[in-house]
């Protein structure tokens, strides 16, 4: 067994709901305590009232349950999992941030943990006084900061800003500085969350190979994150958490499928059950939207799927003219493309484009097609017009999906894909020329 | 290799100085940092270390000491002020600071483990570079008052570690406590004007007729305070048992106040 770095066994943990956004006041607690013996007169003649203590109860919720883990020295482990599915309150646990609630692990090594970069940065402090206040803070040894020193500095790239307080650095010079100080953290166990998702992407691919490094170096890396190209490309084994259980371990390929799979519900699907409050008006009215990939409703897809988007309507006038059509948003709410069944604007004919419909319950469907959109969320709008540009219903952002990398495009770059698109292109090359011709370097052929 | 445990603990948990002691590179970069951030970006900088002492003992030597004519034991009243100011500057600012240290520090509660203990300890620790200089000025009141030293004053780095240990004691509460309750930053203001008060500043414990003077240093700083003033100026006008006794308080207050904290600390992160 001394092959082992962390062994865990029925690892939970319980969260009192509430409990972590609001804190107790004092006069919380005196009414509580002040009550609580009326609370006891009056159970005893209540029956019912045990419901009421029964709803302590129902407050709590385990974040993380029964988890086993087996990581052996040198491993890097990826684990994926929706946003509160758990990965961070486990890795808060295996930091000793925080304490489970049952089952226990033991951890052999010395354990670094980074859960956000600049952890305790102080913006009044130059930028030397950060790397040796946050190196410590990581639980680096004063001596090791003075070695590694120089070497932070470079991979920082801040070397002119060495004695300037960190208030005044760009927000990408003072990220930089912070991963510097981190990727130098030297323990045996490394727990890292989400920390790649910073920088510009040249940095961004530093970061990565920084990682890389660490995890070629023998040592033991668990890695979250939500970018999971970069994570399918850093740890070959991976696990999956769901609503705080381990739904499967394996490798990564396999769990990341798993996972993009596992997101069938969400907004990837929206349907109005009562007419009346429907978007819309009395003469066209919209029942539902959805994503289809795969011929399963879902709002997680991989960037290599082609994507369906289903809208169903009813018209409510006979004879209407009805161009269906969407608007695909971006993360930051900018539009990538909008696309309508128009004749002209169809790479098929579609059968009711441009007709006159007849009273009844439609669905249109446009395909997105697959290699097109770069990883990230994106969000769709749907338009109904009547005679080509009357809106009659105009639904913002009314579902969204994610589209997850597969690691596919990403055996040599692992870095940001800067774009909201991704497609694969065609690239080719040509030899032109094997030397230069004396005085035609201008030539081209 | 070292292995670590981590498993659910249950009541009173043990101090572990060991581990102090290994994370001591990490107590002395968080005293760094708040001595090196206390005075940026102020005009007058560290001369704030002085000039708090002074306009209070001015305030108090014109209030108490001409006006009401406060008695002072014999000693000239604004060096009979000035040396009790000093602990009590030492000890409140030390107290409000720890007292917020956890809250104010709750980036590196969620984020990182290390001993909760040193968060408080640096922030009270940090308060002796401004008790240092004021003493220098005080040494300089010495001399103009021509008060010369008597053998107590080989006392007074005892009554130092006294002071710190009343506000690290008191600190160790409060900052727990804030950590649930955040009423006590609005506590702490009220608590230690009080204080002062309540503590033989302005005045002189023999005020308190004799047979109660005892149970005076029920009131820590009493003892502090007294223990400073016998030090320096070599008053000492049966106040022995008072100092006695707001020692042993603070001990308790101290082992109470590392029990408190130690029970809280597991559920710092998930509550702050």
């Amino acid at each position: 067994m001394s092959d082992l770095a962390i062994r865990a066994e029925h690892l939970g943990k319980l969260y009192h709901l509430g409990a972590r956004e609001r804190y107790r006041t004092l006069r919380d607690t005196l009414t509580d305590s002040a009550l609580a013996p009326l609370r006891s007169i009056t159970s005893a003649f209540q029956r019912r009232d045990s419901a009421a203590h029964g709803s302590v109860a129902d407050n709590a919720f385990w974040a993380l349950k029964d988890i086993a883990l087996e990581i052996k020295l040198g491993e890097s482990v990826g684990i994926i999992g929706r946003n509160g599915a758990g990965k961070s309150t486990l890795l808060k646990i295996l930091a000793r941030i925080t304490e489970p609630t049952t089952g226990y692990a033991e951890i052999h090594g010395r354990v670094g943990s980074l859960l956000e970069v600049g952890t305790g940065f102080h913006p009044e402090l130059t930028g030397r006084e950060n790397i040796f206040l946050n190196g410590a803070i990581l639980g680096m040894k004063r001596a090791e900061i003075v070695r590694q020193f120089d070497e932070i500095v470079a991979f920082a790239e801040i070397e002119k800003f060495l004695d300037t307080p960190v208030k005044r650095y760009s927000s990408g010079m003072y990220v930089r500085l912070a991963f510097a100080v981190a990727a130098h953290l030297q323990p045996e166990i490394l727990l890292v969350d989400e920390v790649l998702a910073v920088g510009d992407a040249a940095f961004q691919k530093k970061c990565l190979g920084k990682m890389q490094d660490v995890a070629g170096e023998g040592r033991t890396v668990i890695f979250v994150s939500h970018n999971l190209g970069s994570l399918a490309n850093l740890c070959p084994r991976a696990i999956l958490l769901a609503q705080g259980e381990k739904r499967r371990e394996g490798a990564s390929g396999a769990i990341i499928a798993e996972y993009v799979a596992l997101g069938k519900q969400d907004r990837g699907q929206v349907v109005w059950r009562e007419l009346q409050l429907a978007p819309g008006n009395e003469r066209v009215r919209l029942r539902a939207a959805r994503i289809v990939v795969n011929g399963q409703v879902t709002a997680d897809t991989d960037i290599h799927q082609d994507i369906q988007v289903e809208i169903e309507f009813w018209n409510l006038q006979d004879g209407a003219h009805l161009t269906p059509s969407i608007h695909l948003l971006d993360k930051l709410g900018n539009v990538v493309l909008a696309s309508a069944n128009l004749a002209s604007a169809n790479l098929f004919q579609d059968e009711w484009a441009g007709c006159a419909y007849p009273r009844g319950l439609y669905r249109a469907v446009c395909t997105l097609p697959g290699d097109f959109l770069n990883d990230g969320y994106y969000s769709i709008t749907v338009v109904i017009t009547t005679d080509v540009s009357q809106p009659q219903v105009y639904a913002r952002e009314v579902i969204a999906f994610m589209v997850h990398d597969t690691g596919a495009m990403r055996k040599e770059f692992g870095g940001e894909w800067l774009g909201v698109v991704r497609p694969r292109l065609a690239w080719r090359t040509q030899r032109l020329m094997a030397e230069p011709r004396e005085g035609r370097l201008e030539e081209r052929e | 290799m070292p292995v670590i445990w981590i498993r659910p603990t249950r009541g009173w948990a043990s101090f572990n100085l060991r581990e102090l002691i290994e994370y001591r590179e990490l107590l002395y970069f968080l005293i760094w940092r708040d001595i090196k951030v206390r005075y940026k970006q102020t005009a007058l900088g560290i001369g704030w270390a002085v000039l708090q002492p002074m306009l209070t003992m001015l305030v108090f030597s014109v209030f108490f000491g001409r006006l009401a004519g406060v008695p002072s034991d014999g000693i000239p009243y604004p060096i009979f002020a000035f040396t009790a100011l000093l602990p009590w500057q030492l000890f409140s600012h030390a107290v409000s600071e720890s007292g917020n240290s956890l809250v104010m520090n709750q980036q590196l509660l969620t984020k990182v483990y290390f001993p909760r203990l040193v968060i408080p300890l640096a922030a009270v620790l940090a308060g002796i570079v401004d008790f240092a200089i004021a003493f220098v000025v005080l040494l300089g009141m010495l001399v103009y008052y021509g008060i010369a030293p008597t053998p107590a004053f080989l006392m007074l780095p005892f009554f130092i570690l006294l002071a710190i240990a009343a506000a690290f004691a008191v600190g160790l509460w409060l900052s727990a406590l804030n950590v649930q309750y955040r009423d006590v930053r609005y506590v702490i203001p009220f608590l230690t004007q009080f204080w002062l008060f309540a503590t033989p500043i302005a005045y002189s414990s023999s005020l308190v007729p004799d047979a109660w003077r005892m149970w005076y240093g029920f009131n820590p700083m009493a003892g502090v305070v007294e223990g400073f003033r016998w030090a320096l100026l070599g008053t000492a006008n049966g106040t022995g048992s008072l100092m006695v006794v707001s020692t042993l308080v603070i001990a308790l207050l101290f082992a109470g106040g590392l029990g408190y904290f130690r029970r809280m600390e597991r559920t710092f992160a998930d509550v702050v």
